[in-house]
């Protein structure tokens, strides 16, 4: 941080050059009141100067009317936001907060841990890269560790930081952190989390999470502000997986159309083949404008190809029907489309759910009424053991078989965050009642795959990929 | 072929930003954006134009008026809704103006809520706004914190902090029935430091009262006032001093306080941002009144 602030006083424009290149991660923190999870938030925010004085002197004021750690300042009070949560000395709803390194700019999502907060923690789940998991390294694995990671593999959260906290209070030792992290492993195979890092800290004291602690000699990784620094979050998609959900069709005259959105997946390039569902119809990208480009003198910029997460306006060749609510994708890659989806289901409301209702099901930009045919099982997210049951209330996690009205494109969560999830509003309140997870797509209705379900060989994919390219005047169709 | 291209932070803020006016834009029928004239507003109106280029965004600016905005603020505010062609509503309480209210007279906290909490909410009764876009960041204030990006208000426009509605990924409920209205915030995930550096590489033009210079401030309730024009009680201004001072958020000139600097230019405002130990709310005084002061005027509808 001293280099930092000498770099600021010193050159502050090759600074700001610096910085424009940064990158930004989100990451989610899970544990109870007792893990020390606010303290943590607070610590990272402090150790990295991200607290003011002023906001540091409201801080002491609270710290002495609701403060739980005697003289020393609580951090948590930095972070528990509303008046209810302060004097009751626990977090109710996801609160964001931000700080940035020289490498990196984050968010925070920090949630609640207890299980009647559940669905605050899918929320806060719901965007992060990375989750830190607290463990308290007196208790070790409890049952609320194992229902945190079960959401954060859930909502398909690929790098878990295992922060073992209170070390202080085990003298620092590294057999109880040995332990504890072994442990976590075997959770984690379960679980099908794929990255798990581990690290012992002390929230209180900030040993490991800014600065490098002397009380643990014995271990040789990084602090956790390192780690976050270099996990490489890059998701590596393919091109050919473009998918652009249309969100607002933008016509403000008749000699332009265009359809903007932010591409969820892949990469769009102007000449694309695309193939526009559920209609099915096709037609070739024409421009693409990618607002990032556009500046207040000039309103027309555009570009060749963009790629996720870019804002663009897309325009085509043919003038088609697309509007709202239908998804854009390359004719040689189309997802699923029907109205029968396997999901799973989180939940959210007091009323519970019903079983044959209707419900408006937002999918990204589509809103389609649906209602839950079946429930095939719920989980016990303390256990992960399957139960039947015939309904579900308020933090209930349950596979479902969903029935849309109409039927949409779509692709299963783990292959796409963004194609694959969806909210749930009661028609009636308009409240979010639920959220869920696409894991599979029936081949029920309207299933465009069928047309494209022919398999060609390699040497026939070349030969019509040349023709294409070299005798454009045939309109060979792609394969 | 795989991508491994990552945006930077700006660009992925940016086109978060972007994707938040489209939605309001399809979802809601009679959407309004509100313009403080401040750096935020600044962000928020020049993201609006890339969100609908090559349209002008499909909503008017509202700004509330409390009469008090320092002179400055609404002369630039009338020259961008021109340059930008955007539709500018203002709107001032016509009480507040009959009682001949002043925050020198009546307090900072009877003048916010008449002059801007009342008033906002005449101006969204009468515009029937179902959508009301304002440029608040969850990074200014505790209480901002929790507050969801499309946030749900009743038709006396109150927030219920305890029951807001989830949020996941970047789908966003809009649904409500006749009367209530969604107040969303774009630019809920960047922090100051965000918007400074949007405007440094953006080159976003914005009040000049954000960069220091000369001029004559005068100690008021442990800060430093402008002394903007008459209104302000005699006593004041006969202890003005000039100085060398700038504005790190701007409201009611009674409210806001200046600061000591030598900031003339956009890295230098940065520079200074960067090693200050306070954050740029201290200046203000409303915030202060009363502990959680911001959580209950949000509960009560202000911004």
């Amino acid at each position: 941080m001293e280099n930092q602030n000498n770099k600021i006083a010193k050159d502050i424009e090759g600074y700001l050059k610096e910085h424009e290149n940064k990158d930004m991660l989100r990451f989610l923190t899970c544990g109870s009141v007792d893990d020390g999870k606010s303290t943590l938030i607070g610590r990272m925010l402090y150790d990295s100067k991200m607290v003011f004085d002023d906001q540091l002197a409201a801080v002491e004021g609270e710290s002495k009317k609701y403060g739980t750690t005697g003289e020393k300042i609580d951090m948590a009070l930095l972070v528990d936001g509303l008046q209810s949560e302060r004097e009751q000395g626990i977090t109710i709803d996801v609160a964001y907060r931000f700080f940035a390194t020289e490498k990196r700019k984050y968010i925070i999502a920090d949630t609640p841990g207890h299980e009647q907060y559940t669905r605050n923690m899918v929320t806060g789940a719901s965007t992060a890269d990375v989750a830190i998991i607290l463990i308290d390294a007196r208790k070790g694995i409890l049952t609320q560790t194992k229902r945190h990671s079960f959401i954060v593999s859930l909502l398909g959260i690929e790098h878990v930081i295992v922060a073992i906290n209170k070390m202080d209070l085990v003298d620092f030792s590294e057999s109880v952190f040995k332990e504890i992290s072994k442990s976590y492993t075997e959770l984690a195979n379960e679980l099908n989390i794929k990255n798990t890092y581990y690290m012992p800290v002390s929230a209180l004291d900030g040993d490991n999470v800014v600065e490098k602690s002397k009380k643990t000699t014995w271990y040789k990784g990084k602090t956790l502000l390192n780690l976050l620094d270099s996990i490489d979050i890059s998701k590596k998609e393919k091109h050919e997986d473009f998918r652009f959900p249309v969100q607002y069709v933008n016509r403000p005259n008749l000699d332009f159309r265009g359809f903007c959105g932010t591409i969820a997946a892949g990469k769009v390039s102007v000449g694309d083949e695309i193939t526009v569902l559920p209609s099915g119809k096709t037609t070739v990208i024409k421009s693409i404008i990618d607002s990032g480009d556009i500046i207040e003198e000039n309103f027309h910029v555009t570009c060749k190809n963009a790629y996720a997460p870019m804002a663009v306006t897309l325009t085509t060749k043919d003038e088609i029907d697309i509007s709202r609510g239908d998804m854009i994708v390359h004719s040689k890659n189309v997802p699923r489309v029907s109205n029968s989806l396997k999901v799973m289901l989180v939940w959210m409301d007091e009323k519970s759910m019903e079983l044959n209702q209707n419900y408006d099901i937002k999918r990204g930009t589509s809103v389609v009424p649906g209602s839950f045919e079946h429930i095939n099982y719920k989980v016990d997210i303390n256990t992960f053991e399957r139960k039947q049951v015939h309904k579900l209330d308020v933090n209930d996690i349950a596979s479902c078989k969903m029935i849309l009205n109409q039927p949409i494109a779509a692709d299963s969560y783990t292959k796409n965050r963004y194609t694959g999830s969806f909210v749930v509003i009661d028609r009636i309140t308009n409240n979010t009642v639920g959220a869920g997870m696409i894991l599979g797509v029936s081949r029920r209705e309207n299933d465009l795959s069928k047309i494209h379900s022919k398999e060609y060989t390699d040497s026939e994919k070349a030969l019509n990929k040349f023709i294409r390219e070299n005798f454009p005047e045939w309109d060979c169709k792609k394969i | 072929m795989i991508t491994k291209k990552r945006l930077t932070h700006l660009k992925q803020l940016e086109a978060e930003s972007v994707h938040i006016l489209r939605e309001v834009a399809a979802e809601f029928t009679n959407p309004v954006m509100m313009y403080s004239v401040g750096k935020d507003s600044s962000v928020m109106l020049h993201i609006a134009i890339k969100a609908f280029a090559p349209s002008k965004p499909p909503f008017p600016l509202l700004h509330v008026d409390t009469t008090w905005k320092f002179k400055e603020m609404i002369k630039f505010r009338d020259q961008r809704a021109i340059d930008l062609g955007f539709d500018l509503l203002v709107h001032s309480n016509p009480e507040g103006i009959k009682m001949g209210m002043s925050p020198f007279k009546h307090g900072s906290k009877v003048h916010t809520d008449i002059m801007k909490t009342q008033a906002l909410k005449q101006a969204l009764n009468a515009g029937k706004y179902d959508a009301v876009i304002g440029g608040a960041r969850r990074d200014e204030e505790k209480s901002r914190a929790k507050e969801r990006i499309f946030s749900f208000r009743d038709k006396n426009h109150r927030w219920d902090p305890k029951n807001q509605r989830p949020e996941l990924w970047n789908v966003y409920n809009t649904g409500i029935q006749k009367g209530e209205s969604v107040r969303v915030f774009p630019i809920s995930n960047w922090t100051e430091l965000d918007v400074w550096q949007y405007i440094y590489l953006e080159k976003i033009p914005i009040p000049s009262l954000y960069f220091s210079k000369e001029r004559e401030v005068v100690e008021y309730e442990g800060t430093k006032i402008l002394v903007d024009d008459e209104r302000m009680p005699k006593e004041l201004r006969e202890k003005a001093k000039k100085e060398m001072v700038r504005f790190r958020t701007l409201g009611c000139y009674p409210l806001t306080g200046a600061i000591n600097s030598k900031a003339t230019t956009l890295p230098q405002i940065i520079k200074e941002m960067l090693l200050s130990t306070s954050s740029e709310r201290e200046g203000r005084i409303i915030d202060k009144d009363q502990e959680g002061a911001m959580e209950q005027k949000k509960i009560e509808g202000y911004f």
